[in-house]
């Protein structure tokens, strides 16, 4: 089985957030940028699997050169090679077209990612990858086992799940509870340094959305406390001043 | 040209959040001189499509397929860009449901359209530009988007837009087909397990949420915080490591790990309220927060509070919400 994971390079989640002065940018100074949560669900998953099955673990993230050290840390955790699509990831089918394009000439069997990023929060590059493809996505899922060519999987819907069988290949989000995602150890980190990491020029056409304006919600007016004692005030506050009740 | 909405259907009903896609994609259609159109998928009644009238829908198209009447992400799809094509839609509004946006982004693509998921708004139109606003970073922010090419897919974010209820309005009630093949069926689910939820309404759609965190102490008294939800005819939820320790089921964890909510009040007992958590409930409208530390965390994200056990608190919320009917 060839399994490739994609993986995203974000602020971790404690990161205070804050805009360059015109808005346009996150101000990346002093922020620490981690795998994406839901990505090493992804990448653990392969993992796994490849170890059950067999095969190779391919992790591949669309970014510039400073995403590097994230992409060597997938390797550390068992991942055996890595592509870096060497551009600026600016939306989400940018993204979509340049996995795509790796995937296209690639021949994976299975195509693993998390189900949005913690960033843009798009839960949009499985179905285009999928749709680029012309081949199935099963989003987000909580299950994936596999057995020959054929994967079964648990998705989420709305007040519960369905268990759905798809042929390889496929695309596949992620999501909890599928693993315990898995951290690196000495040897993996030592191992990580020779692994093959290439890199490769973006494709495609360009951005299908624009962020103009980046904006903090608005400050919250700071909590009102109700006594204990009298803790049916509260109830009487939803209704009516917050009217929510 | 046209706004087409994905109308998404349960048991026979709109579900709440396609009341509110509705609503949205009327009030677009309205702006932008033109009217709006609806497609259903899952199981409706006649006199539901027809009722979607009230949120200023003129027309329903609907396939009567029993394969469609589960989610198929292939199928639903292929309906809905015949249905796109057919009317000609120049904007297509969804839910930012995990159906609405599995389409969503296998529609951007096909119909060569710009995509915003998690839209809070309704967009502003101006000098050519169509922007969106949408939440990012995890709640802690926002963003304003340019859809750029010619076709726009929204889809908006539960409980940020107020479903309209024209009274007496009726929509027209099409048939329509889209011819789907076998092959369009090839990721159908072969088993729906649905869970069991208090209060009657899922999670993700509920405006109104009790849940609870390691303070409540164990799964033997979680009564109380049902008891409240069921007073107020709110969803039950939980932190992640009442779900790790299996003392509630998983689908019940929200947070940056599990399920995002925004409802319009969350009520949080016995929650630290760790980033991880806020990350899953900050966008809800009125936080309330009970906790007998007056240092935790939640307190600084709260629009109400109380410092206090919950084991003494929560009876007495129950208590006062029958009072009030
Ligand atoms: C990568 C990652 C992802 C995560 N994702 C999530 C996620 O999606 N969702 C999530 O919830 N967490 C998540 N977490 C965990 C998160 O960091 C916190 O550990 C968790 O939210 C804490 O849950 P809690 O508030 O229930 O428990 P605790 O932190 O133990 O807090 C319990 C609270 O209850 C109060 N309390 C105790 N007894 C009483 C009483 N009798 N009356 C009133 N108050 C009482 C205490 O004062 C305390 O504030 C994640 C962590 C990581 C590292």
């Amino acid at each position: 089985m060839k399994f490739l994971v994609c993986i995203s390079n974000v602020p971790d989640t404690t990161t205070k957030i804050t805009f360059t002065p015109d808005n346009k940018e996150l101000n990346k100074a002093g922020v620490q940028f981690v795998i994406n949560p839901w990505d090493e669900y992804a990448l653990t998953r392969a993992i796994e699997l490849k170890e059950q099955l067999g095969g190779t673990v391919t992790v591949l993230n669309v970014g510039e050169a400073d995403t590097e050290p994230n992409i060597r840390k997938a390797l550390a955790i068992g991942a055996d090679d890595a592509i870096r699509v060497n551009a600026k990831p600016t939306d989400a089918f940018f993204v979509a077209q340049q996995i795509a394009a790796v995937a296209k000439d690639g021949g994976y069997d299975v195509i693993l990612m998390g189900k949005e990023s913690i960033d843009y929060n798009g839960f949009q590059v499985h179905g285009m990858v999928g749709e680029l493809l012309g081949i199935p996505t099963v989003a987000p899922a909580m299950k994936l086992d596999m057995s020959g060519n054929s994967a079964t999987l648990e998705r989420e819907i709305e007040g519960g799940k369905e268990i759905v069988e798809v042929q390889t290949p496929f695309v596949v989000s992620c999501q909890e509870p599928m693993c315990e995602p898995r951290i690196p150890n000495m040897r993996g980190i030592m191992t990580a340094r020779t692994k093959p990491l290439k890199v490769v020029e973006a494709t495609g056409q360009g951005a299908a959305t624009e962020v103009v304006e980046y904006a903090l919600p608005p400050k919250k007016q700071g909590v009102k406390l109700i006594e204990a004692e009298n803790a049916g005030e509260l109830i009487r506050l939803l209704r009516n001043e917050a009217k929510v009740i | 040209m046209s706004v087409l909405v994905v109308v998404e259907c349960d048991k026979g009903e709109v579900k709440k959040s396609s009341l509110e896609v509705a609503s949205y994609g009327a009030q677009v259609a309205q702006a932008l001189g033109t009217t709006a159109t609806a497609v259903a998928v899952g199981e409706a009644s006649e006199a539901s499509l027809a009722s979607l009238g009230e949120q200023g829908i003129g027309k329903v198209l609907y396939d009567n397929d029993a394969r469609l009447k589960e989610f198929v992400n292939g199928a639903y799809t292929k309906l809905i860009a015949a249905a796109a094509k057919q009317e000609q839609a120049q904007v297509i509004v969804l839910a930012n449901s995990n159906i609405g946006t599995s389409v969503g982004s296998r529609l951007a693509v096909r119909l060569q359209a710009s995509l915003a998921t998690n839209v809070v708004e309704l967009p502003r139109v101006e000098g050519g530009k169509f922007t969106v606003k949408r939440g990012a970073y995890s709640g802690k922010a926002f963003s304003d988007v340019v859809l750029v090419n010619d076709r726009k897919i929204i889809a908006v974010k539960k409980n940020s837009i107020e479903a309209l209820h024209n009274a007496g309005q009726t929509a027209q009630v099409q048939s329509f087909s889209a011819q789907l093949a076998d092959a369009d069926f090839a990721d159908a689910p072969k088993q729906v397990i649905m869970q069991e939820q208090t209060g009657g309404v899922p999670l993700p759609e509920a405006d109104k949420v009790v849940s609870g965190g390691r303070g409540m102490k164990g799964p033997e008294n979680w009564h109380l915080i049902e008891e409240l939800a069921k007073a107020l005819g709110a969803a039950t939820a939980c932190s992640k490591p009442v779900s790790d320790v299996d003392w509630r089921p998983h689908h019940e964890h929200v947070g940056q790990t599990g399920i995002t909510v925004s409802p319009n009040l969350y009520i949080a007992c016995g929650i630290s309220g760790a980033i991880q958590h806020l990350a899953g409930v900050n966008s809800s409208k009125v936080i309330v927060v009970i906790n007998k530390d007056p240092e935790a965390p939640f307190f600084k994200a709260a629009d109400y509070g109380i410092v206090g056990d919950v084991f003494d608190v929560l009876p007495k919320l129950t208590q006062a919400v029958k009072d009030l009917s």
